[in-house]
């Protein structure tokens, strides 16, 4: 590797401004399980490496009933699925949290290096867009508020502007008779980057029948992860039924602009986008309904 | 300039200083300062476990960890597995039961499968295989590692 200097700012407002002294060569580290191996390769380069790890705010991990999640940027993936808490509320996050990588990964990754990582196959992204998380953000010029949705802006790139760093995501306070399922296909079993990835939220009425409103959100089919804004829509006040799952998969289809590469073709990819978005939806619907009976 | 840093650590239970560079990866400390050759390079970019130590209980690869990141942990590596003299459970049914070849992927999967064993004493064999997916092993075919965790795990119960 090539040689750096390394700090580990212990406030947000040294981080900010060690950011800003550094100017286009610091680079924050998470759990390190992208930017080290992007060193390495020599794919990016850095003077000097900011280990956020030690920012109390980043390392954040508070489910409320009332307030919702507040997720630290750095905290790592086997904490965030080893709360029940967090398991129950926001599934579609710990469904997620739990194939990134295998345990060693999970034991260091973060969904906020996830999440300015950018990849378009990230696993977490289309969990967060599903499940509506928005992005604090902490720069010279004070906070600003970034909805996940937006916060990908092309392979590798985010929204983050010179000197701005990631404090945490918020997840909305699970509403009743809600829930959300992540999942993604790949052709072993574990290990290996999604061929296509889809996370859907939904929340369901007093009787358990009917979807109130929906979110479907895409990974692996554009240069980032998409919200599919059609399905999702079209599926508010639908019955709760397969074949309500079948045609939100068919519209969800349609959000979808994939490239062919080694882990499949275009076409591939548009039917898996199906496939998944009518198995997410059902799961999501399980889940759901199995809640209000243990509640 | 860079300089080097002093990191003062507990590996295997044993309070450790040393001195690294900021980019050094705490799998090179470990070998080349530290002449704890148990944790093996493989690929140095988080894919074959073989390179595994538990970071304050937690199983890491150690190549994408910064030797500095390790200021106040607590490593275990395989050589801080086996007690006394006694070799763990798991190191034994390793042996018994055949679970190597080559050797070069065994320490990565003595410290995983250890953390899988602290934190679930019983695991069914989809969990081993499940948790133990960030290792990889060119030689065995991983039925004979599988057995052996699920043998240790037998053991470790019948004594206690
Ligand atoms: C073997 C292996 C398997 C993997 N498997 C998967 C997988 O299955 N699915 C998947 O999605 N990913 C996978 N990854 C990629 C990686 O593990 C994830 O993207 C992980 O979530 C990154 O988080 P991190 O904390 O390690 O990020 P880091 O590497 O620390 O950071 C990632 C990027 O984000 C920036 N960054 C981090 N935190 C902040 C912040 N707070 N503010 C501003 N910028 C920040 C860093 O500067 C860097 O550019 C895998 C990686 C490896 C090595
Ligand atoms: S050498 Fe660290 S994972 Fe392969
Ligand atoms: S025994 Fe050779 S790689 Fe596993």
């Amino acid at each position: 590797m090539k040689p750096f200097d390394y700090t580990a700012p212990s406030t947000i407002a040294d981080a900010v401004s060690l950011l800003s002294q550094h100017n286009g060569e610091a680079r924050v580290l998470a759990g390190g399980t992208d930017i080290l191996v992007q060193l390495r390769e020599g794919l990016r380069e850095a003077g000097i490496v900011i280990d956020v790890k030690k920012i109390a705010e980043l390392r954040a991990l508070d489910c409320c009933s009332t307030s919702g999640l507040t997720l630290g940027a750095s905290t790592p993936c086997a904490e965030i699925y080893g709360n029940a808490d967090v398991c129950t509320a926001y599934p579609a996050l710990t469904d997620a949290a739990r194939i990134i990588g295998g345990w060693q990964i999970q034991s260091r990754a973060s969904i906020g290096g996830n999440l300015c990582n950018a990849s378009p196959a990230a696993d977490s992204i289309p969990a967060l867009i599903a499940l509506n998380a928005v992005a604090l953000v902490a720069g010279p010029n004070g906070q600003r508020e970034i909805p996940v949705a937006d916060f990908c802006t092309a392979p590798g790139r985010n929204a983050l502007a010179a000197g701005e760093l990631l404090v945490c995501l918020q997840f909305p306070a699970p509403s009743a008779k809600s829930s959300s399922a992540y999942q993604r296909f790949i052709p072993r079993n574990e290990m290996d980057i999604a061929v296509v990835g889809v996370g859907s939220w939904l929340q369901l009425d007093e009787s358990g029948q009917t979807i109130l409103s929906a979110r479907v959100a895409l990974g692996a089919v554009a240069p980032t992860p998409v919200f599919a804004a059609e399905a999702s829509d079209w599926l508010a006040g639908k019955p709760a039924t397969e074949d309500t799952y079948r045609q939100a998969g068919e519209l969800a289809r349609k959000s979808a602009s994939p490239i062919s590469d080694m882990r499949g073709t275009a076409e591939y990819r548009v039917h898996l986008v199906g496939v998944l978005t009518q198995r997410t939806l059902a799961k999501a619907v399980q889940r759901a309904v199995a809640q209000r009976a243990a509640g | 300039m860079t300089k080097k840093v002093q990191v003062s650590a507990t590996v295997n239970g044993e309070t450790v200083d040393f001195l690294c560079e900021p980019w050094q990866s705490l799998l090179d400390v470990l070998r080349e300062e530290l002449h704890l050759t148990g944790a093996k390079e493989g690929c140095n970019n988080g894919n074959c476990g073989a390179c595994s130590v538990l970071l304050d209980g937690a199983p890491v690869n150690s190549c994408l960890v910064l030797a500095v990141e390790a200021e106040g942990a607590e490593i275990t590596t395989v050589e801080g597995i086996a007690q006394n003299g006694q070799l763990h459970p798991l190191q034994q049914c390793f042996l018994e039961g055949a679970a190597l070849q080559c050797g070069i992927c065994t320490p990565g999967f003595l410290v995983t499968a250890k953390a899988l064993l602290d934190q679930n004493p019983n695991p069914t064999e989809e969990q081993i295989r499940f948790e133990l997916a960030g290792n990889l092993c060119r030689c065995t075919g991983y039925d004979k590692i599988i057995k052996a965790v699920l043998a240790a795990a037998k053991n470790l119960q019948e004594a206690n």
